[in-house]
């Protein structure tokens, strides 16, 4: 190639470098050199076509960085773009602030657990066991419980696989098995999820009756639910206002998760952020409201993790107060039967109620 | 050691796509699929350009920091690889990439989009030498590089927009000719690939 472009020109191409040099400086506005030199091989010099160069061309540049698209012969309109920057902030957030955040958080959970019982140790019936036994919760109920649950368990572990697998399981497992485990985790993750969505939905409907909030849960909030001594049992219906907490937490963080994972199974399908963005612009925020489908992807993909990794901090102490801190609640979604005792003192109206007594206290 | 990179002077583009076919028939790439592409911006009115687009092959790429698998890496020649048989198609990727490289066999993403397709800058894949055998192993590729030869897309191209090779002497072939013409648009998208940290 470097052979061929060092000819000699000939006549011919004399002329036409003369006829070119002679032509361009008119056809040029810009300063600068615009003949070709002689000898000059085709990857220098001037190309053909009208060549003005005009204040549009450094603007259309400067737009080209902004993430404007361009036609392209392929049917995907996204390839159209020639640069978007967008990626450049996925990855500082989430490689960043998501990642460390989050795993501060979680460990923060842990921690609180800890300290908590360390503190108060396990929580025991005041009273001790009963012997008897009421119903807390249909099997109906439970199985709606186990459901969430399970699910909840895996969709949480193969989403902080997806997150923090590659420093943590990827070292010990090896690249192959460790991209396997991922694959398979992922394959769960994506259907395991609709077992999730269902159980939030059908929870919610089967026990939002229960918990919207009323009075007792000021005077359940202000003795601390007597999490923090012993024999304080502020009086509380089917729910108390901590487990009110976490329903709504489940619900409406539930809710979120999913949603944004629906926008993540379908990528640049469905586009929520502008129309949120919209609204919370109306109320002092100025954020973006012109967002590419890729850009509504990126978001769905941080807020999904957000989302997650602050539920799955709120499900931890969750779980630590339904199982080991506290004696006699597990048997609630296990057997359904509760001890009387126990429920004398944590949920002192609802066990009234389901005897059929008078109950007062509250409005 | 070089560094390769891609440069495409925008000047001489002409929108040919020969750089698109030549990319598909000599790696087999499949349907739907495209390493590369060309993008015409402002069609039909003054000022009209045209840039083709691939893999920058980045310094300190995104895709690779955002791989929840780790399976795209960088070569001692700044090439980015990836080794498919690890890839699970969760399309983290294409989020992070400036310049929408990464291509997937489907659309969607229930269960995998499949495994990730970009361009290798015509070095093949993990497995791949120049070995004839292995031309096509894997889904890759064809290794030219290891042939001593430079991307095709580039060598094929008419007008010598798009250039590719050792990324000190593409700079100082595109210097030269904006120095000649008195004029040149920058080295479109080094600055979002190259300068970004650790550079070169
Ligand atoms: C309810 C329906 C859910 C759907 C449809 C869903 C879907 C998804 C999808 C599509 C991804 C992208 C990765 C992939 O393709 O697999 C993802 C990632 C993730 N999901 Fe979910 N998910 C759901 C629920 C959950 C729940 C309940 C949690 C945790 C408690 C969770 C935690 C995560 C995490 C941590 C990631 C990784 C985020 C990242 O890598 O940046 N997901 N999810």
């Amino acid at each position: 190639m470097q052979a061929a472009t060092r000819r000699k020109p000939t006549a011919f191409g004399r002329i036409l470098v003369l006829l070119g040099a002679l032509l361009l400086p008119l056809a040029l506005t810009a300063s600068g050199t615009a003949e070709t030199p002689e000898g000059l091989p085709p990857t220098m010099g001037p190309p053909q076509g009208n060549l003005l160069m005009s204040g549009n061309q450094a603007e259309m540049w400067r737009a080209v960085r902004m993430g404007i698209s361009g036609r392209v012969s392929i049917l995907d309109e996204k390839a159209g773009t020639l640069v978007q920057s967008g990626g450049e902030d996925l990855r500082a957030f989430r490689n960043g602030p998501l990642s460390s955040g989050g795993g501060w958080l979680l460990l923060a959970s842990v921690l609180v657990v800890s300290a908590f019982f360390a503190y108060r140790g396990r929580i025991k019936i005041d009273r001790g066991k009963s012997g008897r036994t009421v119903e807390r919760f249909t099997g109906f109920e439970r199985l709606i419980h186990w459901v969430m649950a399970c699910s909840f368990i895996v969709l949480a572990l193969t989403g902080l696989n997806m997150l923090y697998g590659k420093h943590v399981l990827l070292p010990l497992l090896g690249p192959v098995a460790f991209a396997e485990l991922t694959q398979l985790g992922k394959y769960s993750h994506n259907y395991i999820a609709f077992a999730f969505m269902a159980s939030v939905a059908v929870m919610f409907v089967m026990w939002v009756s229960h918990n919207l909030p009323d009075r007792l849960d000021v005077q359940w909030l202000a003795k601390g639910g007597g999490l923090f001594a012993k024999g304080v049992h502020p009086p509380a219906k089917k729910f108390n206002a901590g487990q009110k907490v976490i329903f709504w937490a489940v619900v409406l963080g539930g809710f979120s998760i999913a949603f944004s994972g629906i926008c993540l199974l379908l990528p640049f399908e469905i586009h929520p952020f502008a129309a949120t963005f919209k609204i919370l612009n109306l109320v002092g925020f100025a954020l973006p409201t012109d967002l590419s489908p890729l850009q509504e992807t990126q978001l769905a993909l941080l807020w999904h993790g957000i989302m997650a990794l602050l539920l799955i901090a709120v499900i931890i102490g969750h779980i630590y107060i339904g199982s080991l801190g506290m004696q006699g609640a597990l048997a609630a979604v296990t057997s359904g039967q509760v001890d009387e005792n126990w429920a004398r003192e944590h949920h002192s109206l609802w066990l009234a109620e389901h005897r059929g007594e008078k109950v007062g206290g509250d409005d | 050691m070089a560094r390769m990179k891609f440069l495409c002077d925008a000047e001489r583009c002409i929108n040919c796509n020969a750089c698109t076919t030549a990319c598909k028939n000599e790696h087999d790439v499949p349907w739907g699929i495209n390493r590369r592409r060309v993008v015409t911006l402002n069609e039909g009115k003054p000022g009209e350009r045209s840039i083709s687009v691939a893999c920058m092959h980045c310094s300190d790429a995104p895709c690779i920091a955002v791989c929840p698998v780790d399976c795209i890496y960088q070569t001692e020649q700044g090439v980015v690889l990836h080794n498919k048989d690890l890839c699970i198609g969760c399309g983290y990727c294409f989020y992070a990439c400036p310049f929408g490289a990464p291509q997937y066999p489907q659309a969607s993403n229930f269960g995998s989009r499949g495994k990730m397709d970009k361009c290798t800058f015509c070095s093949g894949g993990p497995e791949t030498s120049h070995r004839p055998e292995e031309v096509s192993k894997g889904g890759y590729g064809r290794n030219r590089l290891a042939e001593g030869k430079l991307p095709l897309c580039a060598e094929m191209c008419s007008t010598k927009a798009l250039l590719a090779g050792d990324g000190d002497e593409v700079s100082n072939i595109y210097r030269e000719r904006a120095l000649v013409r008195g004029f040149g648009s920058g080295a479109w998208g080094w600055g979002q690939a190259y300068q970004m940290k650790s550079g070169s």
